[in-house]
């Protein structure tokens, strides 16, 4: 299984960024390799609109079946993520990625429908 | 970090003078962010120093390779935007009418169009004679306001306030209902209406109230100008009790904040007058209501 | 001929302007005000007319059909506005971040977007005695004002012959919306108010205008207040100052009560009459 983050930097030790459509980065971890892939999401700033959704993209591209981050994704992003088949996990804000794959991983992290 | 913006929806009603104010109020502890970026005029009361100044560049702007072009009219047959005009004979892009949209790049058999990125303005930082730190710009004429250069001055106002530990940023609003706006509302934490008494005010007023409520977002108001149409201001009132928006003050029809701006300077600068305090006034409360009410974090 | 009043600054009496003005100029011949100002048309505030014409304006946009679509991404890769994502089971399109440039649907190889109306906001068409009001009223929510400028333009167009006296209230700023607004006026009123936000809004006001290579006036509202360095620029510049409309408190508070000012305010009715005067020495110059 591959499990997207929204990090503020591009390793395991980096604190997650609360937001989905400005994250700074997209940090990928495929279970099966173990290995940790990233994108440089910082393109957006300078997006006033679709912001959500050209990240929405970038992680489609990067194949990932799941998805964590802080706050619940709003507007457009909550109706591309819906509808994507990706599944969302939201309240990750302030922890490392490492420590969100934990809390994800036995289940302590909410559901976004 | 608590973010305040200042709206009007019209214009005139005395919403730069308020933001100025509440910006000199605030002094070291406020980063300020003007907003306005299509008739910048805060930094005309609050003399920032434009210290550092930054192109903006947004969207694209299609250009013909004359060397590369064969005249063959694909791109102005395509182009939605009327922008391919004939110059002496040759296919040529007008700028100010060019959207961006690259379809005439991508069907040009040629290769002969170019797709730059489009400078639309610059930005500043600059140091205020309070201390505090201000994030302006200055949109190019003609140039398309889609809200990009305000989110933009809103998320460097943001990286200021997170390196210099500020706990408020505050934000002088666009005018209209438009893009500018959404981008100048988008992530704050509160709103204060200027309003004033006239029926366009009124009328104004209640259009840019529908957009806010979208945001969650604390609401309060200042009604301006107050007592040159009593009647008026009482309908104001009632409307703001109904939709849940904190009165925070009425000031009165005052040339006060004329003679300050012919000054260079903000009226709660001149000492004792009523305006100033209750200009203080307001502030305190708007600081007190945003600690009480929203004490989680926003992204 | 079509007159702009315009302004850089919102707020300094643009709308009062074109009311009274266009009010004053019908007691004597035909005239059309159009409110073009269209995020916040406040012209039909101060004016009962009765209805001539209504419309819903629109603008195309895409929309997808799924049984025609075989994903091929062609779509998303074209539209630079970030509109449009293929979600693995499906195109969504955000509506309200299209241009409209038709890109994703002609270049769509099976014809799966083909572009549909989208409401984005009103056009009315009303009448009292010899004025006309023609107004444009962008829907809440919607955030490209220039379509529906566009379209009011277009009614003008239609509807009134070229010697027909249009004022058209532009929207604030030095924008788009401003620019479509006055780029093919003959003539543009710039209305200012002589304080230092009026003169650095002016300014710039000026610089648009010449651009756009149309020629200029300026109407000082509020004169009286501040100071005096907006005549001093005007000269400097060689401007024409077509009037000065006193500072007044009655003004202001006839304004506030949605009334037109000129019948109550003999001061200001005097210079609105320079200004119309103005303007029909204009439309004498051109006609001959």
């Amino acid at each position: 299984m591959k499990i997207a983050f929204t990090s503020q930097g591009t390793t395991p030790d980096a604190l997650m960024d609360p937001r989905f459509g400005r994250t700074a980065f997209l940090l990928v971890y495929d279970e099966e390799s173990g290995q940790y892939e990233h994108c440089d999401n910082r393109q957006v700033e300078g997006v006033a609109h679709g912001a959500a959704v050209q990240t929405a993209r970038r992680l489609f591209e990067m194949g990932a079946q799941v998805l964590v981050t802080g706050n619940g994704p709003g507007g457009n992003a909550a109706s591309v993520l819906q509808r994507s088949g990706v599944q969302t996990f939201i309240g990750a804000g302030g922890m490392t990625v490492e420590r969100a794959y934990e809390a994800w991983k036995s289940g302590k992290l909410q559901r976004f429908e | 970090m608590k973010e305040i913006v200042v709206i009007s929806g019209k214009g005139g009603t005395g919403k730069t003078s308020i933001s100025a104010s509440f910006s000199l109020l605030g002094g070291e502890e406020v980063i300020t962010a003007d907003c306005d970026v299509d008739a910048a005029d805060l930094h005309l009361l609050l003399a920032p120093d434009f210290a550092h100044a930054e192109d903006f560049h947004s969207g694209l702007l299609a250009r013909i390779d004359p060397a590369r072009c064969d005249e063959c009219g694909i791109c102005a047959e395509v182009c939605r935007f009327d922008a391919v005009h004939m110059v002496d004979g040759h296919h040529h892009i007008r700028e100010l009418d060019c959207e961006g949209c690259g379809y005439c790049a991508r069907v040009c058999p040629q290769r002969a169009i170019l797709l730059q990125e489009r400078r639309v303005g610059q930005w500043y930082r600059s140091r205020l004679r309070t201390g505090g730190t201000m994030v302006h710009a200055r949109l190019d004429i003609g140039a398309e306001n889609s809200g990009k250069l305000v989110a933009k001055v809103k998320q460097e106002a943001r990286e200021a306030a997170r390196e210099q530990g500020r706990e408020w940023i505050l934000v002088d609003g666009a005018p209209g209902i438009g893009c500018p706006v959404m981008s100048s509302l988008s992530g704050a934490d509160a709103v204060v209406f200027v309003t004033e008494p006239t029926v366009s005010g009124f009328h104004d007023l209640r259009r840019v109230h529908d957009l806010v409520r979208r945001f969650d977002m604390t609401t309060a108001c200042i009604v301006n100008k107050a007592d040159l149409n009593p009647e008026m201001t009482r309908h104001v009132h009632a409307f703001l009790q109904e939709a849940g928006i904190r009165h925070l003050a009425d000031l009165p029809y005052d040339e006060a904040f004329t003679e300050a701006m012919v000054e260079g300077c903000t009226v709660v600068e001149k000492q004792g007058s009523p305006l100033a305090r209750a200009l203080e006034e307001s502030w305190t409360r708007l600081r007190t209501l945003l600690e009480t009410e929203r004490t989680g974090d926003h992204p | 001929m079509r007159v702009a009043i315009a302004s850089g600054k919102g707020g300094t009496g643009k709308t009062t302007v074109s009311v009274n003005l266009a009010d004053l100029l019908a007691q004597h011949r035909p005239v059309v005000l159009a409110d073009l100002d269209v995020e916040e048309p406040n012209s039909g505030l101060f004016i009962q007319a009765g209805t001539v014409h209504q419309e819903a304006v629109h603008r195309m946009v895409p929309s997808w059909e799924a049984d025609q679509c075989t994903f091929c991404g062609v779509c998303q890769e074209v539209c630079q506005f970030n509109a449009l994502i293929e979600t693995g089971s499906e195109v969504m399109v955000f509506r309200e971040l299209c241009h409209s440039c038709y890109a994703c649907s002609e270049l769509c190889p099976v014809e799966a977007l083909p572009m549909t109306p989208m409401k984005i906001g009103d056009l009315s068409h009303r009448r009292t005695g010899a004025l006309d009001l023609v107004q444009g009223c962008l829907d809440i929510g919607q955030e490209q004002a220039v379509p529906l400028i566009a379209r009011t333009l277009d009614y003008l167009g239609e509807r009134f012959s070229r010697d027909t006296l249009i004022l058209c209230d532009a929207p604030p700023g030095t924008a788009c919306p401003m620019i479509e607004a006055v780029k093919d006026a003959d003539f543009v009123l710039l209305v200012t108010e002589p304080t230092p936000f009026g003169l650095h809004d002016l300014k710039l006001a000026v610089e648009t205008v010449r651009g756009l290579g149309r020629p200029c006036a300026v109407v000082i509202n509020r004169h009286g207040l501040g100071n005096a360095d907006v005549e001093a620029y005007c000269r400097q510049e060689g401007i024409p100052v077509a009037a000065r409309l006193p500072h007044s408190r009655e003004a202001a508070r006839c304004y506030a009560r949605g009334e037109r000012i000129h019948p109550h305010v003999p001061e200001v009715a005097a210079q609105l009459e320079m200004v119309a005067e103005f303007i029909q020495r204009i439309e004498q110059e051109g006609a001959a």
